[in-house]
């Protein structure tokens, strides 16, 4: 049994509003929206683990959901462009951007995306690659905290500032754009939307329970014991390095299958969901849901992704003050986010007004102000 | 690379590069002084430093468009008031933020993070709304236009000095406030053992709020400095803020001279290769150059050595 029984019904209750609730009341065009909001929700789901289970604050995921939404996207990008569609350029079969910038034929890199099997590894496999090489100079060196949030956010900047600058190999700042077909599948239609939410919520629900499965596990347990006091898990014989250096691949690994699930139902892939900017707005998802609520991380996501759209959309000069604000106030008066509130308020309240209905003690009482999951 | 050049021209690359790398150098300096401070001293991560330095840039656009509007036979000496106001403009703030929302996270070092950058959002809307989201640009006074050529392919800028000679002055400055000053010793025993220096009787809230608003007022002072280089924008700050951490980091945190010489180092590296190759790439490679250094002598390169 790796879920309690108050998780089992949170859990219940998420995957009732993502698979159910919202496809029942939302038409498609909307739906495809909270379906790319959801793919952010990964690499939320992801900072829980590394930054509010294992203390690890990286300020650059985008890094990682940028590089499995490229792998995804060069792949699709192969796809569409076949010789017959291309046959205009000077040469055919290569993508256009390439086409533009006077390249002639296909880089190395770019050969493993022709085959689908081998991109859906590559978009876990390239990001864990990268988080493994990062943690495994940083950690075993005992780099931590602020220095490796600055780190990270400079490894973020650098790959931006890098496929910005070489336009004809990654498409520059427009990204890969103009996806069209999976495997001869059409992916801009409405009935392929519809299906790539499903398939993508479905996704988000198995990284809930691995992540779950994670927090219970005796890893999970060791993660919290390094956050809080890693010289005395060091003295007791853990090498902390390795346990730091797993979680930060498997926050890349969850991350990296939001970035495929972007490309795939966005349609295209840009260098604005990798830089410093949307890491850092990735951040605050995790932190307003509550940092160490995994089932926070996608309310919280789709809480401040909501309201950006609905401010952006009538008072776009606002959602700047009201972002920063929030950050604020996330930070100075909510540090454990929506979780913590519903933990210490609202808690409670439904308890109280259960207890009076049916006079039942639900079980598993927490102490209050303690964070909810 | 360098096939394509003779002798002479190739010398003459190098110290116009090596020229543009020290007016580079100066703006980093600048920037990381007053991160350096904040960071560097106080261990605190202010994401919103860049924001703090486009305040002193924007304070001096106004200040010279009141100069030149209102005492224009004053303009020519305009800057050095600009420069007194954006140091005041940008303290202020700083003293006033660290306030409302700093000293309620020094023990939380990552959440300072996360506010600062909460505060640098609003401080850019905040330009955006009400200084315009144009960039603009300060007039230069006649005396700093133009260059003073040394042979016939080299020459400097004078505006590039006079931002060299003032950095040169800054540094000493804060060099002689925190190494040779009662106050500075206060700071950096605070820094060393926050309790013992409480113990001693030196009020270290107020130490704090200082040195943030000393780290803020300097930020301001290079963002006028800034002003003679380069556009102001409200998104101008954030160009920098990633340069400017890894030069304190690389420098070694709490090391003035470390980062004088990280400074020194990045900004030569960066503008030498910048000739050779393109704009993104020399900055990608120096980047990368630094974090790969940083990954194998994380403490930077100067350090202090303090028992903890």
């Amino acid at each position: 049994m790796i879920l309690s029984r108050k998780e089992l019904l949170g859990l219940t209750i998420l995957a009732t509003l993502i698979l159910v609730i919202l496809p029942l009341s939302l038409d498609i065009f909307r739906l495809n929206l909270v379906g790319k909001y959801l793919t952010y929700a990964f690499v939320a789901l992801g900072l829980v683990l590394c930054w509010g289970y294992g203390g690890i604050l990286s300020l650059g995921q985008g890094i990682f959901f940028g590089l499995g939404g490229y792998c995804m996207a060069m792949f699709l990008k192969l796809e569409a462009s076949s010789v017959e569609n291309t046959k205009i350029q000077s040469t055919p079969g290569i993508p256009d951007f390439m086409d533009w910038n006077q390249i002639t034929a296909l880089p190395w890199f770019w050969e493993p995306f022709r085959s689908l099997p081998l991109t859906l590894i590559l978009v876990i496999l390239v990001p864990v690659a990268l988080a493994f090489i990062l943690g495994f100079a940083m950690f075993t060196r005992r780099v931590g905290g602020t220095y490796f949030a600055i780190i990270t956010q400079a490894v973020a900047a650098i790959l931006t500032i890098l496929i910005v600058g070489q336009q004809g190999y990654t498409g520059g700042i427009n990204g890969i754009t103009d996806l069209r077909t999976l495997l001869g599948w059409d992916i801009r239609t409405d009935n392929a939307k519809l299906i790539l939410y499903f398939v993508n919520g479905l996704l988000l629900i198995g990284c809930l329970l691995l992540a779950f499965f994670v927090k219970h596990s005796k890893f999970g347990r060791i993660l919290v014991a390094m956050r809080d006091k890693e010289d005395r898990v060091r003295f007791s014989g853990y090498n902390v390095s390795n346990f730091k250096i797993f979680v930060f691949c498997l926050a890349a690994a969850i991350s990296g299958i939001g970035g495929a699930m972007f490309a795939l139902q966005v349609g295209f892939m840009s260098p604005s969901f990798v830089g410093i900017v949307p890491s850092i707005e990735m951040v605050i998802y995790t932190a307003v849901g509550g940092r160490l609520s995994i089932l926070g991380a996608v309310y919280g996501t789709l809480l401040v992704n909501w309201a950006k759209t609905s401010f952006s959309e009538t008072f776009p000069e606002l959602w700047l003050l009201g972002l920063g604000g929030l950050f604020i106030a996330v930070v100075l008066a909510f540090p454990n986010g929506l979780a913590g509130i519903y933990g210490s308020y609202i808690e409670p309240a439904i308890k109280r007004f259960l207890r009076k209905k049916s006079d039942l003690m639900p079980s598993g009482t927490l102490p209050q102000g303690s964070p909810a999951e | 690379m360098f096939a394509d050049y003779s002798m002479a021209e190739l010398g003459s690359i190098f110290v116009m590069q090596g020229f543009a790398g020290l007016i580079l150098f100066s703006v980093f300096l600048l920037m990381a002084l007053g991160l350096a401070i904040i960071f560097g001293q106080m261990g605190v991560i202010n994401m919103a430093h860049g924001e703090f330095m486009i305040l002193g840039a924007y304070v001096t656009y106004f200040t010279s468009q009141l100069f030149l509007n209102y005492i224009p036979s004053l303009f020519s000496i305009y800057f050095f008031l600009a420069m007194i106001l954006a140091f005041i403009a940008s303290g202020a703030l700083g003293m006033f933020v660290e306030w409302a929302m700093i000293r309620h996270l020094y023990k939380r070092p990552l959440d300072t993070l996360l506010a600062t950058w909460g505060l640098s959002l609003i401080l850019q809307q905040l330009y955006r709304s009400f200084f315009g989201a144009r960039e603009v640009g300060v007039e230069l006074p006649e005396w700093m236009m133009g260059s003073i050529p040394l042979t016939d392919t080299v020459e400097v800028q004078i505006n590039g000095l006079f931002v060299m000679g003032l950095t040169l002055a800054i540094t000493i400055a804060v060099a002689v406030l925190m190494y040779k000053s009662s106050w500075g010793k206060q700071v950096r025993a605070v820094v060393q053992n926050r309790v013992m220096a409480g113990a001693v009787g030196i009020n270290t809230e107020r130490v704090d709020r200082y040195t943030f608003a000393l780290g803020c007022g300097i930020a301001g002072v290079a963002g006028s400095a800034f002003t003679m280089i380069g556009s102001t924008g409200p998104t101008a700050g954030q160009l920098y803020i990633v340069d400017t951490f890894l030069v304190v980091v690389f420098g070694g945190a709490a090391s003035l001279l470390g980062t004088i010489a990280s400074a020194f180092t990045i900004s030569q590296a960066q503008s030498t290769m910048e000739f050779f190759l393109s704009g993104s790439m020399a900055k990608v490679i120096t980047l990368l150059g630094v974090v790969g250094i940083l990954m194998l002598r994380p403490q930077g390169l100067f350090t202090l050595k303090v028992r903890r």
